[in-house]
């Protein structure tokens, strides 16, 4: 650095802030939405329409009524789950875009049992083995990019979006080729059988206490085991973790087995209690929302329960504005994607403030 | 004979979009950003090039001037694109939020904002919006007299004014990048920001200026989806019509080693691919099977660009990762 540069401090410069109070943090995201929702009601505004009344019916028409409330949970469980699938490889700072292939294979090999095997096997069989094997596949369609990247440090970012097209690809092979649906005029998957459809409790498939339960299991495991905290060490330095002693290509591959294993399960849920078929859109671009539902809750499943409801309540109540205003229900993903980036946006003044130049010159004039 | 003329007419104009996509991303990503808002960028293209044509030849009374219409419709792809990858480098250069997830809510976004706008505009047009002959022919019809050599005119100057200018663009990015100070620079900003940054380049600019400019050109891509007749969709809004090209886009920048030339190559091997099925029956392999092969190949490419180690055709060396100065 010169001496003329140091003459010239500028206007305003970034410092690193401390540490913010959790509650300031709060208050800084909390506020972050605020202007989403701001920056969506001017849109809802220049259209020509009410905001607060087009906002009051997405809310009345996600959270009010019976039939609505279960229609949002069914948005926000895949969602969530999928969330905590990313958790444990986000933390390793292991860049898993793959969720919506996992999700995708998961549902792949459900489909498969639900089409070919389910009067053979006793109903809670049938959904404990579908649900075993979905984990399995769905897990090793996360292995592959973590071999390599353990072995040879491919970009995972790329080879796991890659990976999302091929599964994807594959399903529409399977609904236009052998799986395709005889009795009907476009090609699709048939129906699967009711005994191969996830039974309800509360009038929601029960992925919602499976997912409710992978909540705590994913913060225990996060947060209290020797798996949890090799992850974390992986994710902070590699050589770190190398030097003491861990076994780093091990904790890749395991950690992103885990990360698939849950995504399939998502899937699982998907087909058996949600869609009751298989169809190339099955995933649903779950996959990629919880990356950013993962990172905006700092990885803590705890929040991440929070975010994907507040994301199924935007989802299910633009169907509603839909029908009532005559608002295309893509509304919902331009206020996600404001929200999204307002939050981005605002994680950064949780870590750093602005620090503007002193009227006074100091000394060195 | 006229069944592969007709085959490779398609395939190059498959290709075009794929090509536009590219190359925005492989000028974004020299710049050490990985923007996976691609496909938002495109959508965000496509829709305001659609408006910006549509109203214009609504002001004019229906009677719109070709060239006219053709500039605006660029420049609103462009400009519309360009404000989607602003926010994207907003929130990754200055805020320092992470690449991967901005450019995820970026996607989520633009498909949003692409299908919203495109809706309001056909709902309050009556039904669907859609541009007249004129400008349809302004963006889709060949090089004048040209065009009527056989075999030879169909085959090289029958293409949209898209194709060429998409092929332009390639050459003109490959010999910025290779063979231009500036290009230089801003490779050195890609592989090692730090070094770019001790050596007196302005790290921050030419990010901000690679990311946003890349970000138009991905547009641009959109805009041709959208105008193109021979996909079916010829100047109307189509819910969705761009969707996947994006992520096309991201893997061919991979197939082509972020090369701007190799990516003429590999976008049309990739276009030429996504038409085959409906020119040659082959048997044994699905139809369906045809759309895994782009993203297979890229996976290849992945993984031999390792073993190769050629240090030419590996990525940035900081792609991905945000640079704070303070930070070092």
């Amino acid at each position: 650095m010169t001496y003329e540069n140091v003459k010239k401090e500028p206007l305003i410069r970034v410092a690193k802030r401390p540490e913010v109070s959790p509650k300031k943090a709060m208050l800084i995201r909390f506020s972050s939405i605020l202007v989403a929702l701001l920056l969506g009601g001017l849109i809802i505004l220049a259209l020509g329409f009410n905001p607060l009344a087009v906002y009051r019916d997405i809310v009345k028409g996600s959270l009010l009524s019976g039939t609505a409330l279960k229609a949002t949970a069914k948005i926000a469980v895949p969602l969530l789950g999928a969330a905590l699938a990313i958790a444990p490889a986000f933390k390793m700072k292991f860049w898993n875009c793959g969720a919506e292939g996992q999700i995708t294979v998961g549902a792949i090999v459900s489909t498969y049992f639900a089409l070919n095997l389910v009067g053979d096997l006793p109903r809670p069989v049938f959904f404990v083995v579908t649900f075993i094997v979905s984990a399995i596949f769905g897990g090793l369609w996360g292995l592959i990019p973590a071999f390599f990247k353990a072995r040879w440090g491919t970009n995972e970012t790329l080879f796991t979006l890659m990976l999302n097209y091929i599964a994807i690809g594959f399903v529409k092979y399977l609904r236009i080729g052998p799986w395709m649906d005889k009795g009907q005029m476009f090609p699709k998957v048939p129906m699967f059988d009711k005994a191969a459809r996830l039974p309800e409790v509360f009038g929601v498939h029960i992925g919602w206490i499976i997912v409710l339960a992978l909540v705590i299991f994913i913060y225990i495991y996060m947060t209290r085991t020797k798996h949890g905290y090799e992850i974390a060490v992986v994710g902070e330095s590699i050589s770190t973790a190398r030097y003491s002693g861990m076994n780093v290509p091990k904790v890749i591959m395991r950690t992103m087995f885990l990360s698939g294993a849950i995504a399939g399960i998502v899937g699982w849920m998907l087909v058996c209690g949600t869609n009751y078929t298989l169809s190339d859109s099955t995933a649903n671009g779950y996959g990629f929302t919880a990356i950013v539902v993962a990172w905006l809750s700092k990885l803590n499943p705890f929040v991440m329960v929070l975010i994907s409801a507040f994301l199924a309540v935007l989802q299910k109540g633009s169907n509603t504005i839909q029908t009532n205003f005559g608002i295309p229900a893509s509304a919902s993903e331009v206020l996600t994607g404001l929200i999204l980036l307002c939050m981005l946006g605002s994680e950064f003044f949780i870590n750093y403030r602005f620090v503007f130049r002193k009227k006074t010159v100091g000394g060195d004039d | 004979m006229d069944t592969f003329l007709s085959f490779i007419v398609a395939a190059v104009l498959a290709a075009a979009p794929l090509l536009f996509g590219t190359l925005g991303e492989i000028l974004t990503e020299k710049s050490g950003h990985l923007n996976l808002g691609v496909e938002g960028m495109m959508f965000m293209g496509g829709v305001a090039g659609l408006a910006g044509t549509f109203y214009y030849e609504k002001a004019t009374g229906g009677e719109p001037n070709a060239l006219v219409s053709v500039i605006i419709g660029i420049a609103c792809a462009f400009l519309c694109a360009m404000f989607g990858a602003l926010i994207y480098s907003f929130l990754t250069i200055t805020l320092r939020a992470n690449q991967n997830v901005t450019g995820l809510a970026l996607t989520t976004f633009g498909t949003g904002f692409g299908n919203f706008f495109g809706e309001i505009m056909g709902t309050a047009a009556g039904g669907y919006v859609s541009v007249g002959t004129v400008i349809k022919a302004a963006f889709n019809d060949g090089i004048p007299v040209l065009k009527d050599i056989p075999v030879i005119g169909k085959l090289l100057f029958g293409y949209s004014f898209f194709v060429y200018l998409a092929v332009a663009i390639a050459i003109l990015l490959a010999y910025f990048l290779n063979k231009t100070r500036t290009g230089l620079n801003l490779r050195a900003v890609g592989e090692s920001p730090a070094t770019a940054d001790a050596a007196g380049i302005n790290v921050t600019l030419y990010k901000y200026l690679a990311t946003c400019i890349g970000g138009g050109i991905c547009g641009l891509g959109g805009l041709y989806i959208v105008m193109n007749t021979a996909n079916g969709t010829g100047g109307v809004w189509v819910h969705n019509s761009i969707g996947g090209y994006g992520w096309l886009a991201v893997a061919i920048v991979i197939f082509a080693t972020w090369s701007p030339l190799k990516a003429v190559i590999c976008s049309l091997v990739i276009g030429a691919l996504s038409v085959l099925p409906y020119y040659y029956q082959i048997p044994f392999i699905h139809s369906a099977i045809y759309e895994i092969f782009p993203y297979l190949a890229t996976v290849a490419v992945l993984i031999m660009i390792i073993f190769r180690k050629k240090k030419s055709n590996l990525p940035p060396a900081s792609l991905g990762l945000a640079y704070f100065r303070e930070e070092r």
